[in-house]
């Protein structure tokens, strides 16, 4: 029996800011920066979106793909580290505007940049089971870098929604594989606004053993090689690392490029590799085979492998196209705009 | 229904009041009109207030002023439909001694504002406009307001500089009110480069925040006439009328339906019509305010207001003149004071006793006073029989 | 401060735009309400708004009321919809500067206030524009 996508959206911010505005600010080096993050520019959330709202535009683009009742979808789970209540739900929100409730099981997830995958995990888990006839996953990020740090060159904000099911797919699920450790590389304590880091720690023992792991985990268990894949998509916290860790594992840049969004999406964190498989899936052809695998800090990788089948065709054009939300109008603000729109100006308590 | 008489006029100085508290400015107003009247008693007293809770935190205030007067347990009123309290407080003493139920009473408004910060003002006016699908959405009673001029000017033409000869002609005749809060004349250029609130309304279109009160005392006309302690004003018209409180819900977003309702009713009762009225105290919170109110008066043709005042037509001293008193654009604009203060505007005027700005051989005067956007507008017209 | 019951109680409204067609003379009534506000009859059917409109007039709020400020400046406009009802809402993510009557929009959804720094976040429709 085939589990996978019944329909996917995406939902990407219009506001960006450039690497130059934020650098000339603290005086960094902005095209070392540029070079050595392989990042132009990052999409910016307004004050008015938040995780929620990030999550319901993407979800409202992945039902009008997959053409389903919001009421038969059985289950919602959002994954991000930006939702916007420490206690209280982002699903029930979501799962309210999108009119699935109240026959739903929901559950928020959180674990760093991973978080939308397990959702898509679970979701498809659920179908599998036939516990529901369609689950929704979203991996969704408003994702705030401390001043100055290297992070808020990134850290930015997009969702990407999936309707897991067994009928109506365009893409079926081939196999799935999860590697895990405990490695502390990124992490944010309770009350705390801004995440830390460990600096290079962040590089090969976390990001690049998981992702590398994960994917060759992957390729071993379902017998496949990179030559079986006409697509590849690796979490993206930079530009440099995902296309470094394709390289080391043998995907040309060719297979990585289309859903390699971060030069100028930026890293959405629990949105970044689920935006960039919503790009692919908007180009790829029936009969494709893509290899995803995300890397959340703390740390962990899930890998999936999607095989498009022929509806996707039908679909794509349900909705917006994830690479035309991030190039059509975008609006360029300066820092001091940022600064207002991310909270990061001391202003008197209401 | 009896025939009815204003016998007597109070009201303080307007402004930013800081020393003086909600009771305290009303209760010089109310004393002055008693006084004013020559009586040593009312039967009731009616208030006119939009937000006691949310400007000063207090309510009940039919009890509390009516206390505040010490004429024993007197019943105190207090009425409320937004800016327009004031006209609809003293419409409700009009309807009390009318009727017969009172004899002599006392109908006054007061608003205490500048107790509040201007977030904490802008909000509790706000609250006026429907509060789940207008005021959830952030707007205010400016932007309200701008939403009709923006039809209104792209609909008719109406300039930008229109507008500003509103404002400008309201402070020239405010210039002339002793008990006015803005005292000083403004040029047009001062108006349109004056700080935007809700585009296209700038600061200088829109009236100020202020602290003030106003009350006149009713009676039968017989007994007016008994007492003859001045010109006997007679009420000819009292009318009342509503709108949909929500903008979205307006057939038309350039017409007030419920000032032209209002109006076309008072004209019957008091068997005049506007080529007849010597002057207008009309609702000008903002400058598209007047523009729109002459229209549905009938003092300009629809989609006309714009040239009212810019042609000179409601200047003092032109064919019917709007706001003598300097309107609530120069006078100020203590939202539950403002309907009584235009009462006794027109009562002063039909006296004979408004000095620099006097409107002569003032025999017919109409008062307009609105809430919201208009949701609510009462009309009321009044007679100067002249002294006997 | 708005609460948590009266936010709750129009969140249909807020989130998915359920609006109320009357039975007797099809006048959609947007919030749904008990008569129907042209021919008074009680008898209503459930309906959706159409998610595209034109704004029909708007201002750009310079001055804010309490919870807002934030945010300033911003568009405020009356919406005519696709389907021939009118709703006031923001209009974000365009240039405040060209905004003009009869330009399209159409609907998202966004966080539209909070309860202060650790009340109730509140969230329903506001336009984009719709190119
Ligand atoms: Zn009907």
């Amino acid at each position: 029996m085939d589990v996978g996508i019944a329909g996917y959206g995406a939902y990407v911010p219009r506001h960006r800011i450039k690497v130059e505005e934020i650098a000339k600010v603290w005086g960094a080096d902005a095209p070392a920066y540029k070079k050595g993050l392989m990042l132009r520019e990052k999409s910016v959330p307004t004050p008015d979106q938040d995780t929620i709202t990030l999550s319901v535009e993407a979800a409202r683009h992945a039902v009008r793909r997959a053409g389903v009742e919001p009421r038969r979808i059985g289950a919602i789970y959002i994954g991000s580290e930006s939702h916007p209540y420490a206690v209280k739900p982002s699903g029930t929100v979501v799962a309210e505007a999108l009119g699935m409730t109240p026959e739903v099981h929901c559950a928020d997830f959180e674990f760093a940049c991973k978080a939308g995958s397990e959702g898509m995990f679970v979701a498809l888990s659920l179908a599998r089971a036939e516990e529901m006839d369609y689950a929704l996953a979203i991996g969704a990020d408003t994702s705030q870098g401390a001043p100055g740090d290297a992070l808020e060159y990134s850290a930015s904000a997009g969702a990407a929604a999936f309707i897991m099911g067994r009928d109506r797919l365009v893409a079926v699920c081939e196999a799935t594989y999860s590697f895990m450790t405990d490695t502390p590389d990124f992490w944010r304590r309770e009350h705390q606004f801004y995440p830390r880091h460990a600096g290079r720690f962040t590089g090969e023992p976390a990001y690049f053993r998981h992702t590398a792991a994960c994917a060759r985990g992957l390729m071993e268990k379902s017998g496949t090689r990179p030559d079986d894949f006409r697509w590849a998509v690796f979490h993206q916290p930079n530009g440099k690392f995902p296309m470094r860790v394709a390289q080391e594992l043998g995907f040309p840049r060719a297979k990585v490029e289309e859903g390699w969004l971060c030069p100028t999406l930026g890293n959405t964190y629990s949105g970044a590799s689920p935006l960039g498989l919503t790009a692919v899936l908007d180009v790829a052809a029936p009969g494709d085979r893509i290899l995803m695998v995300s890397y959340g800090s703390g740390s962990g990788s899930d890998g999936f492998i999607w095989r498009v089948t022929p509806r996707i065709e039908e679909v794509r054009d349900l909705a917006p196209r994830t690479r035309a939300q991030l190039e059509d109008h975008p609006v360029y603000i300066d820092y001091g705009t940022y600064a207002k729109f991310r909270g990061k100006i001391r202003k008197p308590c209401e | 229904m009896r025939e009815v008489a204003v016998i007597g006029v109070g009201m303080n100085r307007w402004g930013e009041l800081w020393e003086k508290s909600h009771r305290a400015i009303w209760t010089e107003a109310a004393l002055e009109a008693v006084e004013d009247a020559g009586v040593d008693r009312v039967d009731a007293v009616y208030v006119g207030c939009m937000s006691g809770g949310l400007f000063v935190g207090q309510e009940h205030l039919g009890a509390m002023l009516a206390g505040e007067l010490a004429m024993g347990p007197i019943p105190g009123v207090r009425v409320e439909s937004a800016c327009a309290s004031g006209g609809l407080a003293f419409r409700q003493a009009y309807i009390a001694v009318a009727s017969g139920a009172h004899d002599v009473v006392l109908a006054s408004g007061v608003e205490k504002m500048t107790d509040v910060d201007g977030a904490a003002a802008t909000y509790a006016l706000s609250t006026a406009a429907d509060q789940e699908y207008e005021g959830y959405h952030g707007v205010t009673f400016p932007g309200l307001y701008a939403m009709m001029a923006r039809v209104h000017m792209h609909r008719y033409g109406t300039t930008r500089r229109q507008l500003a000869d509103v404002a400008v002609k309201n402070h020239a005749h405010g210039t002339m009110n002793p008990l006015a809060q803005y005292r000083d004349p403004v040029t047009p250029e001062q108006v349109m480069e004056s700080v935007l609130v809700a585009d296209p309304l700038r600061v200088l279109d829109c009236s100020p925040i202020t602290d003030g009160a106003a009350a006149v005392v009713l009676a039968p006309v017989e007994l007016a006439r008994r007492l003859a302690r001045a010109p006997v004003v007679r009420v000819a018209a009292s009318a009342h009328a509503t709108d949909t409180i929500a903008l979205a819900d307006r057939e038309d977003l350039a017409w007030l339906g419920s000032t032209a309702r209002a109006a076309e009713q008072a004209y019957a009762q008091a068997g005049v019509g506007p080529s007849q009225l010597s002057f207008a105290e009309v609702h000008d919170c903002f400058t598209i305010a007047e523009v729109m109110v002459v229209e549905a008066l009938g003092l300009a043709d629809r989609g006309k207001g714009g040239e009212a005042a810019s042609s000179g037509y409601t200047r003092l001293g032109g064919r019917v003149p709007v706001n003598a008193s300097g309107g609530l654009k120069s006078k100020g604009h203590p939202v539950g004071a403002t309907g009584v203060a235009q009462v006794r505007e027109a009562v002063v005027q039909l006296r004979g006793q408004a000095g620099e700005r006097q409107v002569r051989g003032a025999r017919w005067g109409l008062t307009q006073n609105m809430g919201g956007t208009g949701a609510s507008s009462v009309v009321h017209i009044f007679q100067g029989e002249g002294r006997r | 401060m708005i609460g948590t019951a009266r936010y709750w109680r129009e969140i249909p409204q807020r989130y998915r735009y359920e609006a109320a067609r009357c039975t007797a003379c099809a006048h959609v009534a947007f919030p749904p309400r008990t008569l129907c506000a042209k021919c008074r009859g009680r008898a209503f059917e459930p309906c959706t708004l159409a998610g595209e409109g034109v704004v029909e007039t708007f201002t750009v709020i310079r001055v804010a009321p309490a919870g807002y400020a934030d945010e300033a400046p911003y568009a405020v406009g009356l919406i005519r919809l696709t389907d021939g009802v009118r709703l006031m809402a923001q209009v974000v993510d365009c240039d405040l500067a060209r905004l003009a009557i009869g330009d399209r929009v159409r609907v998202e959804f966004r966080r539209i206030r909070q309860d202060g720094e650790s009340g109730i976040l509140c969230y329903g429709y506001k336009f984009v524009p719709a190119t």
